[in-house]
């Protein structure tokens, strides 16, 4: 099982971000750095001198890097960087929408998150146009991963196991609003909120984040201690996305694990302490609500899930 | 410029038709499609009348399977879209690439349409469904300007269909895990959104509560009218500001649109609502098909009486005008 480290989804300041991924280089044992602005395209400009350093200095280091592109692509210059990034031939590009695709069949590139592929006929037809990994979507349960890894077992398969997981992303700046200001003239105040704005419920109770034009979940997706199950289901990397606590010590928990130096539940206490400001989940992969954290080692009705109303599953599953 | 109208139900089907659909939409009783809700949606038979009675006044049916194939279980989707064909639907109205390279394949010639839960927003990713799997017809989500609708327009080699009225996505359709978040029920892989099941209202005081699985998503005082719980518009707290920090609990209404709409390019405008009762698909259907019919004289039609018809009684163009952004 590789680990990859995915695009940084926040406005970090350009200073804090280059810093971030230089130590990422130095010390983090993760085998590929996503790198890029997946979110917002205002954004792009803000980074741009400084990706070259961070290519070169995680190249240098031995990490694979990845491009990742824009998830959400409307207006003529988001168009543009976008054809600009498939196009750029001597590096991998992570395709987070579908107006890359022409440009990359043929040469190895990877399918972000941000492209549903939800069964074994949409991977294989990602396969057969050269897609050397395929980075799935957040809510798929592990039933559908395991038949996804199976049926295109020359493609890395990759899960999100550790972040905000991106829930939504819209046309409009929910950020921009919050401040009372539209997304033409944002004056980038996401800046402020380095892991996003925590949006709570009437009652207090943490449910969201926004981050520019998009929707995070408030808890931290935690799949440290279901490593087992995904490695023997054919999941070939786990994906960490970056937060504002230390990656390279959450890079090296799951090293840990994956490597049978440290058992899940401990790692899992671990992990808890680096971040420890939200709740961790892990419902998606367990078939349930995003939000609830489903013991791996315990039946699903005495964890979280036994807060939520549902004695039993709707018929539609 | 084609109607393209909601039938939830038989009745609501013959309903459209009769009120002047050009075309009508609708699924299977099932999880193949994105208004997997009880009591709604065809059998097989039911198409095959309904494709039928339609033929006969010369509507065009589409078929919408447009929720993404369940891993391991390929089947039910393509089962689907082999007796959609077989039923003889005008279109069938996809989203999964899978499904669309399946279709694409084994029904070659029958028309596709891309459906809005692909999210296709630029030429590019347009031109790819339709060079690839031969897409005559992208329905477009609903995160783009009228501007930006006629740069795509002018730019693809398919026709383009647009939302004009009814229940507004006010995320990137396809791709909104909101629901399933909370309640484990998603709109990509169920077809359904904030499941009835999952929602609860209780009385707390003089307030009215509403929640979704375990989570409030808004608190209602005595003169509210408790709006269905949709994360999108609920009301929440943040560090920087409280209230209905994505959306308002309102409804899409284009009306006064339709003329840009046309200018811009499209060629079909989409009437959401296969949920609504056949009183909404009549009234609603009535009212663009008057609006369309005089549109060539340079005349407008007053929709405003439609305003009651949308959630809440409030309506918003959305992303069609940019200063909703």
């Amino acid at each position: 099982m590789k680990l990859t480290l995915g695009p940084t989804l926040f406005n970090w300041p350009p200073a804090k971000w280059q810093d971030f991924y230089f130590r990422i280089a130095d010390e983090a044992p993760v085998d590929a750095v996503a790198i890029g602005e997946v979110v917002c395209s205002k954004r792009i400009p803000l980074l741009a001198d400084r990706v070259p350093a961070v290519v070169d200095r995680l190249a240098r280091a031995g990490k694979e890097v990845l491009l990742s592109s824009l998830a959400l692509v409307t207006q003529a210059r988001e168009r543009k960087s976008t054809i600009d990034l498939a196009e750029s031939e001597h590096m991998i590009v992570e395709a987070n929408d579908m107006s890359c695709l022409a440009r990359l069949a043929g040469r190895p590139h990877v399918i972000g998150p941000f492209i549903n592929i939800y069964n074994e006929a949409t991977a294989q037809f990602f396969s057969r146009r050269g897609a050397a990994r395929i980075c799935l979507p957040p809510e798929l349960p592990m039933p559908s991963i395991a038949a996804i890894a199976k049926a295109v077992p020359d493609v890395v398969v990759e899960v999100l196991a550790f972040g905000r997981i991106p829930l939504a992303i819209s046309a409009r700046c929910y950020h921009a609003r919050l401040y009372g200001l539209s997304k033409d003239n944002c004056q980038f105040v996401c800046v402020n909120d380095a892991d996003g704005v925590v949006v709570d419920t009437l009652d207090g109770e943490g449910i969201l984040a926004i981050n520019g034009v998009q929707t995070l979940s408030h808890s931290a997706i935690d799949l440290i201690a279901d490593l087992d199950e995904l490695t023997s289901i054919g999941v070939g990397a786990c994906r960490l996305s970056p937060l504002s606590c230390d990656m390279v010590a959450v890079a090296a928990l799951f090293r840990a694990v994956l490597d049978g130096r440290l058992d899940g539940e401990e790692a899992r206490g671990r992990l808890i302490s680096i971040y420890p400001q939200v709740p961790h989940s892990n419902g998606f992969l367990h078939g349930r609500a995003g939000a609830d954290w489903i013991d791996p080692l315990s039946p699903p009705r005495s964890a979280a899930g036994a807060a939520d109303r549902e004695g039993a599953r709707p018929s539609a599953r | 410029m084609e109607l393209v109208c909601p039938a939830g139900t038989p009745a609501a089907f013959r309903t459209a038709v009769e009120a002047g659909a050009d075309a009508v939409y609708c699924g299977f009783r099932d999880e193949t499609n994105a208004r997997n809700f009880p009591g709604l949606n065809f059998s097989r038979d039911e198409l095959a009348h309904a494709v039928a009675f339609a033929r006969t006044r010369h509507v065009k049916t589409l078929v919408a399977i447009n929720t993404f194939p369940r891993a391991g279980n390929l089947g039910l989707w393509r089962a689907a879209v082999d007796d959609a064909v077989r039923c003889g639907a005008d279109a069938l109205i996809l989203a999964d690439i899978g499904l669309l390279d399946y279709a694409a394949r084994v029904h070659a010639g029958q028309r596709l349409h891309l459906s809005v839960q692909a999210a296709a927003a630029n030429p590019e990713a347009i031109a790819f469904y339709v060079e690839t799997f031969g897409v005559k017809r992208v329905v477009l989500p609903r995160v783009l300007s009228v501007a930006e609708i006629a740069s795509v327009a002018s730019a693809v080699a398919c026709e383009v269909e647009a939302f004009v009225f009814g229940g507004l996505c006010v995320m990137a359709e396809g791709s909104c895990l909101l629901s399933s978040y909370v309640t484990g029920l998603s709109p990509n892989m169920n077809g359904v959104c904030s499941p009835a099941s999952h929602v609860a209202y209780r009385q707390e005081g003089e307030e009215t509560v509403s929640r979704l699985g375990r989570f409030t998503i808004n608190r209602f005082g005595p003169h509210e009218t408790a709006a269905y719980p949709t994360i999108c518009k609920g009301r929440f707290r943040s560090a920087v500001s409280n209230g209905y920090l994505f959306e308002e609990p309102s409804s899409l209404d284009a009306a006064e649109l339709v003329a840009a709409l046309r200018s811009a390019g499209v060629t079909a405008l989409k009437i959401e609502g296969r949920q609504r009762g056949r009183a909404y698909v009549n009234r609603v259907v009535r009212a663009f098909r008057e609006a369309l019919s005089v549109l060539d004289d340079g005349r407008t039609v007053d929709l405003q009486s439609l305003n009651t018809l949308t959630e809440g009684n409030k309506s918003t163009t959305g992303a069609y005008h940019k200063t909703w952004r």
